[in-house]
């Protein structure tokens, strides 16, 4: 036999001599090791290609709906490779990656709170309960950036007609999926899980409020939200939670992630407002995707015709 | 190791190696693979690799100690100045490409938002710094008043951690590297600036005594 027997570790081998006399030393290799690995992380980053394909598929019976912008729609792959969603990491670039294996299947919604008929709506269901429209909207980043996406699904009212909320419902709570097990990169993201968001309930009610299960033609890719999520257009993105599994129609005024880790950067409301700026930048302006130079915020992005009313007498500034 | 150390191939190489960054972002743009935002990739690349340089910069002094390797101090320039040249980088795409020079945006955004504030400020340090690397320089201020002047690299690492840490929204974990890299590195140089002072101590208190 060519193997040789390790020889017996004596105790000195453990821990390094030198290292264990200096704690200078130790501290220093801590240092050093620590700028490698990071000059390394980045190096790896920086190298390594960034186009992964999602397999959706195709939704069939999408009829056009109201409301679509005629600005060209935002490429594809953009949409796609650009995400915040932070249960998948916190690089726009993770979530991509991460959440490729996402399982979407079996998924259910529970409607549930103050309503007459609580229930669990699966995927199958909610595809029939109403026509599929495409709406284009705007989407208006709070971090300034933009983007144009076709979405595919139908106002979120629907659920209220089937739930019948009673005389007690004045809000609307989210939940989306967390799962530690599918989201190794949450533990990093400096935010609490689930992930929350709300509406009051006119808000959730008015007709641009979007349940979104695809985009493009077809089923939403997971780090876009898949396979269910909510979208509302006149708001900062992160109000459009992602792979909900819970609307919760409730008396009190429901939290909200982003809201309760820094009440005075995110609030409840949330509206797009050029006027009103994020306490470390500006909200003047915004870089669509795709183009070079900035270009103006739209109060409510550009729905104040259909959103306005909703906050008449309401003080922007305050209420932001 | 010491020879290999003292070697000019060895220079050329690291140099070499102090431009894969920017080379990659290149190469990136070339492949028209710079994401789906170019100029926030571009402007985070730069940043990341400003403080990752300031760091390794900062590095060396520690080393050379540690190891008993002077000859490590042969580049401490060269990536001093590396760093600044990433600054240059960072700053210029923020100037550039993402305020096109709109100089009211710029001073609002200087004046009032204190990520960028600090960060700017980081920047200006590293100016006189980069200015005065020339031996010429060394000679001119004097070694004592040229290092003096040169630990302002701590003041402007520190800052650009902060300028960093401000900068994210919830992420703190990244930031927060950068800052426990920089603790270890300053602390370092706060411990062997008391031990050395120590060991000065009781020669000072020898001075001759009238009898």
């Amino acid at each position: 036999m060519l193997l040789r027997k390790t020889p017996d570790l004596t105790y000195a081998d453990v821990t390094p001599r030198a290292v264990y006399l200096n704690r200078r030393k130790f501290l220093k290799a801590m240092g050093l090791a620590g700028a490698a690995a990071a000059a390394g992380e980045g190096l790896w980053k920086l190298g390594s290609p960034s186009q992964i394909v999602h397999a959706t598929t195709k939704l069939t019976g999408v009829v056009k709906g109201p409301y679509c912008t005629d600005e060209k729609p935002t490429p594809y792959n953009d949409i796609t490779h650009y995400n915040n969603f932070y249960e998948f990491g916190t690089d726009k670039a993770d979530p991509a990656k991460n959440a490729q294996n996402f399982r979407t299947s079996p998924w259910t919604v529970s409607v549930e709170g103050e309503v007459k008929n609580p229930r669990k709506y699966s995927m199958d269901e909610i595809l029939k309960l109403a026509p599929l429209e495409e709406r284009i909207y705007r989407h208006r980043c709070v971090e300034a950036w933009s983007i144009v996406v076709p979405w595919v699904g139908f106002p979120l009212n629907v659920f209220a007609k089937l739930a019948q909320p009673t005389a007690k419902a004045q809000w609307v709570a989210f939940e989306s999926y967390f799962d530690r097990q599918q989201m190794p990169e949450a533990a990093y993201a400096g935010i609490d899980f689930p992930y929350v968001e709300g509406l009051r309930l006119d808000e959730a009610l008015h007709p641009l409020t979007l349940v979104s299960v695809g985009m493009y033609g077809e089923t939403l890719p997971p780090q876009d939200g898949a396979p269910i999520r909510i979208t509302v257009p006149w708001k900062y993105g992160f109000k459009s939670i992602k792979s909900i599994i819970k609307i919760r129609f409730q008396s009190s005024q429901p939290p909200s992630t982003w809201n309760r880790l820094a009440p005075n950067e995110y609030g409840f409301y949330s509206n797009v407002n050029p006027n009103v700026d994020h306490p470390r930048w500006s909200q003047a302006k915004e870089r669509r995707l795709g183009e070079f130079l900035k270009r103006n915020t739209l109060l409510f992005n550009g729905y104040g015709d259909q959103v306005a009313s909703l906050y008449n007498g309401m003080d922007l500034k305050k209420n932001f | 190791m010491r020879k290999l150390l003292s070697s000019k191939w060895l220079k050329v190489l690291v140099f070499l190696l102090c431009l894969v960054p920017v080379g990659l972002v290149g190469w990136r743009a070339l492949h028209g693979d710079l994401t789906a935002n170019p100029i926030e990739f571009i402007t985070h690349a730069t940043g990341d690799w400003t403080l990752r340089f300031l760091l390794i910069t900062l590095a060396i002094t520690p080393l050379r100690m540690l190891l008993r390797l002077p000859e490590l101090t042969r580049f401490r320039r060269m990536l001093g100045l590396f760093a600044f040249f990433y600054a240059c980088l960072h700053f210029s795409t923020w100037l550039v490409l993402d305020k096109f020079f709109d100089m009211s945006e710029i001073w609002k955004d200087v004046l009032k938002r204190r990520f960028i504030t600090v960060g700017f400020a980081a920047f200006l340090l590293l100016i006189p710094l980069a200015l005065t690397s020339t031996a010429g320089w060394i000679r001119r201020l004097g070694g004592k008043r040229w290092q003096a002047l040169h630990r302002l690299i701590y003041l402007s690492a520190a800052l650009g951690v902060i300028h960093y840490y401000w900068l994210v929204k919830s992420a703190v974990i990244r930031p927060l590297t950068y800052a426990a890299i920089l603790a270890v590195l300053l602390l370092y140089r706060l411990i062997a600036w008391l031990a050395n002072r120590r060991r000065r101590a009781p020669i000072a208190q020898h001075v001759p005594q009238p009898l």
